[in-house]
């Protein structure tokens, strides 16, 4: 697996190329190759026509390119003046005392050249995401930045912030900065960027200008026109067990109320103005037997956490959850588990796998108590149930007693698998099931999925890959910033559909 | 054929990867070895019963609080109250062991039970507390010293009855400490390697929260470690007593220290997740053989400290290094 392949990119000074594609097609990792994040296999870097190596953050910011994360790193207890000049602090004498008064009208100054109006002397943590921001911009210049790289700057601010932003971005190319501009926004793309590139599957697609594109077409770049036949027969939607409660096309969230028929509805799982402060709100969803509920959105729409308070890894506040039509709390995963809940986290090193376990011992630790006796481990017992799970899944290992650390990412993976549905659960969760494994791994994962609805398992899939998605799923929920944007039907939707709900307006 | 080029080194490898463990495992036994001959030939006394069965005696109260602080450790935690908690629990049982007070079993239960009231104080502190086990079992370490001291009123308890002080005695040649460090010993390996629980430990310390999205209360596992850790050092603090016919308001001061040395020594990773009794013994050993075989040869207990101390770092460091 290649995260990039053979990708070009041309940045001229003062102006703003936008770097577009769905998640997972290589902006941030291309752009993290310029800051000296990731070194490159392959191709080299020309600043001012000379071939440059960048092997360290600290190399990028000496030639001049500087990136604004997407995660914003400020040191919250020290000064914005502090902030700004970090590293490049005005010192005076042999002993290198920092001269505190030149600090803050440097920082004054670097703040005044954006138009921006925070005082330096305020503590970091008291400040916004938008003022955040303006000080990592300052700082990118105090270091004398020619190439400034901003990975998705809006996606936590909003209105105005986003117009002071703009302003800023405006003074920058005036002073002949170049900015790379990563975004999920159309509208932001039009409205600053002169130049567009879109990557898709880390490989280079376009590269136009912006005014010779139009929202239908950059869309239609970003998803690409082949449909890949990787999928098996999965979803023979002809045949879907859940014939999607007869509705038609889209329809927002907020206008329906499934919440009426939820808890009587024979649904496995039912789900009725679930919301949780800062996270998601207000949602509303229920899957049924048999049925495999795609949950599609881009990165931060809140899909993630939507399942993860289902699973009892981070509580919903608001709402409720029914299983089998009965109201449930889960506060955390033993009690969603005790309900026939199963899932596969999306952080397969973060939630999913001992690391220090064998293989034997990570599958079977959430079933544990079936091959116990008493609080005695039959080891015996306990090696024949794994040994089956590795047959059933076909995980390849030298013996259930390997690390598990050793075995590939996509056997990892299906480890993952196996231990959440070792306990035989009837809702199973899958969050990004397929990511980040060789194309045989993916097949075998979307062959498990399809096997579980035929079982007549109740599955939720939550997917940023939009052709798998569509194609395994009988029903979708696309979410956009913590709420369900729309319910399409796979079979009768597209790519362009479901992005078109999924970008923020 | 692109194999070829690729096969052997990916052949090699996995052998490669298999001597780490291998020499985690008897990389300690190893170096135990030829410590034990290079005494045995140095020295014409290391030998002999006598003084092994001494090394095994001198042992026993660092290795009864080692193998209770490895339950904490393989949690990912740690445990800095052990030395006040056996002040604590040796005073306690003091207290209650003069001569025609009560059965003898009532002391031993109630160091005990001191032992494991502070080590559940400790656990409720480090999980609902949310408060770091380094912070956490600090506090507990003068609190521990404090209560010791209130309830001797500063003083040494003596008076023993004498059904108590024979703990510190021995049984068929036998101390009887020896005995006591075997049984928690073998106890605690049967747990770890043999019970759903001691399974929860493993994962809890390997990756908490996966524990968790296993369905594992990670809450009760660290509750039941740092009860354990307290109960054993309660335990310890009674040998102890025992030993020294006295409860000692100021005894086991940096005894936790040579406790988690003993249990990083012997291969558990302060990480968690890794380790286990075995090492911890062999640890505990090792520490003891070196102390014994330096006093055999004369060496003074200035130079003890320094090779101590080196044993500590050096052990660890090629811990490390085979991991890599």
């Amino acid at each position: 697996m290649r995260a990039l392949e053979d990708v070009s990119l041309e940045l001229r000074a003062g102006e703003v190329h936008a770097l577009m594609g769905e998640n997972g097609a290589g902006k941030s990792t291309l752009m993290r190759v310029v800051a000296g994040l990731h070194l490159p296999d392959a191709g080299e870097i020309l600043l001012r026509g000379r071939p440059v190596s960048i092997r360290s953050p600290h190399e990028a910011m000496r030639l001049g390119i500087a990136m604004i994360h997407q995660e914003l790193m400020p040191i919250p207890d020290l000064t914005v003046a502090e902030n700004v000049l970090l590293g490049h602090e005005p010192v005076s004498g042999v002993v290198g005392w920092i001269d505190r008064r030149k600090q803050r009208e440097e920082a004054r100054r670097l703040l005044g050249l954006l138009g921006a109006d925070v005082s330096v002397g305020r503590r970091m943590r008291e400040l916004s995401v938008a003022q955040m921001q303006t000080v990592e911009i300052a700082k990118a210049l105090a270091r004398d930045a020619r190439i400034v790289i901003m990975d998705e700057p809006t996606a936590a601010i909003s209105g105005h912030e986003v117009e002071a932003l703009f302003r800023v971005i405006d003074t920058l190319t005036k002073q002949g900065v170049a900015i790379v501009y990563i975004t999920h926004r159309m509208n932001e793309v039009f409205c600053i960027a002169q130049t567009v590139t879109v990557l898709r599957d880390g490989k280079h697609v376009e590269t136009c200008p912006a005014r010779d594109l139009d929202q239908q077409r950059l869309i239609g770049l970003m998803v690409g026109r082949e449909w890949k036949s990787v999928f098996p027969a999965a979803t023979d939607h002809a045949q879907s067990p859940a014939p999607s409660l007869g509705r038609e096309g889209p329809r927002t969230g907020a206008e329906e109320s499934l919440a009426t028929e939820a808890g009587t509805a024979p649904g496995a799982l039912a789900v009725r103005g679930l919301g949780r402060a800062g996270a998601f709100q207000d949602v509303s969803f229920e899957v049924r037997r048999g049925e495999i509920l795609g949950l599609a959105g881009l990165m931060g729409a809140g899909r993630t956490e939507v399942v993860s308070a289902l699973f009892g890894l981070m509580p919903a506040d608001t709402g409720s959850i029914w299983v089998d039509g009965e109201p449930v709390r889960i506060c955390c995963p033993a009690d969603a588990m005790r309900y026939g809940i199963g899932m596969v986290t999306e952080d397969r090193k973060g939630y999913g796998l001992v690391p220090t376990m064998s293989v034997r011992q990570n599958i079977t630790l959430a079933s544990l108590r079936a091959c116990c006796l008493g609080p005695l481990v039959r080891h015996g017992r306990e090696a024949a149930v794994a040994a089956a799970s590795i047959r059933e899944f076909g995980i390849r290992t030298s013996g259930n007693r390997q690390a598990v650390g050793q075995l590939s990412g996509g056997n990892q993976q299906k480890v993952v698998i196996a231990r959440a549905l070792l306990p035989g659960p009837s809702i199973v969760i899958l969050d990004e099931p397929a990511r980040g494994i060789d194309v045989g791994a993916k097949m075998e994962v979307y062959g498990i999925i399809a096997r579980l609805a035929r079982e007549g398992k109740a599955v939720i899939l939550v997917s940023s890959d939009l052709p798998e998605v569509l194609s395994l799923s009988h029903r979708l929920l696309v979410m956009r910033q913590g709420r369900v944007a729309a319910e399409l039907i796979p079979a009768r939707s597209t790519q362009e559909e479901v992005l078109k709900y999924a970008m923020p307006a | 054929m692109p194999c070829p080029p690729e096969a052997p080194g990916g052949r090699r490898l996995p052998p490669l990867r298999s001597v780490g463990p291998l020499l985690q495992r008897f990389g300690i036994v190893i170096g135990l070895g030829a410590i034990c001959t290079v005494l045995a030939v140095m020295t014409p006394n290391f030998a002999t019963p006598a003084n092994l069965i001494n090394v095994a005696r001198q042992i026993s109260i660092n290795g009864i609080l080692a193998v209770g602080v490895t339950y904490v450790l393989l949690t990912g935690g740690v445990d800095l109250s052990l030395g006040s908690v056996v002040a604590l629990t040796g005073v306690v049982a003091a207290t209650f062991a003069h001569p025609g007070d009560y059965p003898v079993v009532v002391p031993i239960l109630l160091g005990i039970l001191a032992g494991a009231a502070c080590g559940a104080a400790n656990g409720v502190v480090v999980t609902w507390g949310k408060v770091a086990p380094f912070i956490a079992t600090l506090g507990m370490m003068t609190i521990a010293r404090g209560l010791a001291l209130l309830v001797s009123g500063g003083r040494p308890v003596s008076n023993m009855s004498p059904q108590m002080t024979r703990l510190g005695g021995e049984l068929a040649g036998i101390p009887i400490p020896v005995l006591i460090l075997g049984a928690v010993a073998a106890g605690s390996w049967l747990f770890l390697t043999n019970t759903r629980l001691g399974r929860y430990i493993y994962a809890v310390g390997g990756n908490e929260n996966a524990a968790r999205a296993a369905g594992i209360s990670v809450h009760r596992v660290k509750m039941f470690a740092y009860t354990v850790c307290g109960a054993l050092a309660g335990l310890a603090g009674i040998v102890l007593a025992a030993r020294i016919t006295t409860g000692q308001p100021n005894a086991g001061v940096a005894y936790e220290l040579d406790a988690i040395a003993a249990v990083v020594i012997g291969g558990t990773s302060l990480s968690g997740g890794v380790g286990g009794v075995g090492g911890t013994l062999l640890g505990a050993l090792l520490m003891g053989v070196i102390n014994n075989g330096l006093d055999l040869l004369n060496v003074s207990s200035y130079y003890q400290q320094i090779v101590k101390g080196c044993i500590i770092v050096g052990a660890v460091w090629l811990d490390r290094r085979n991991k890599l």
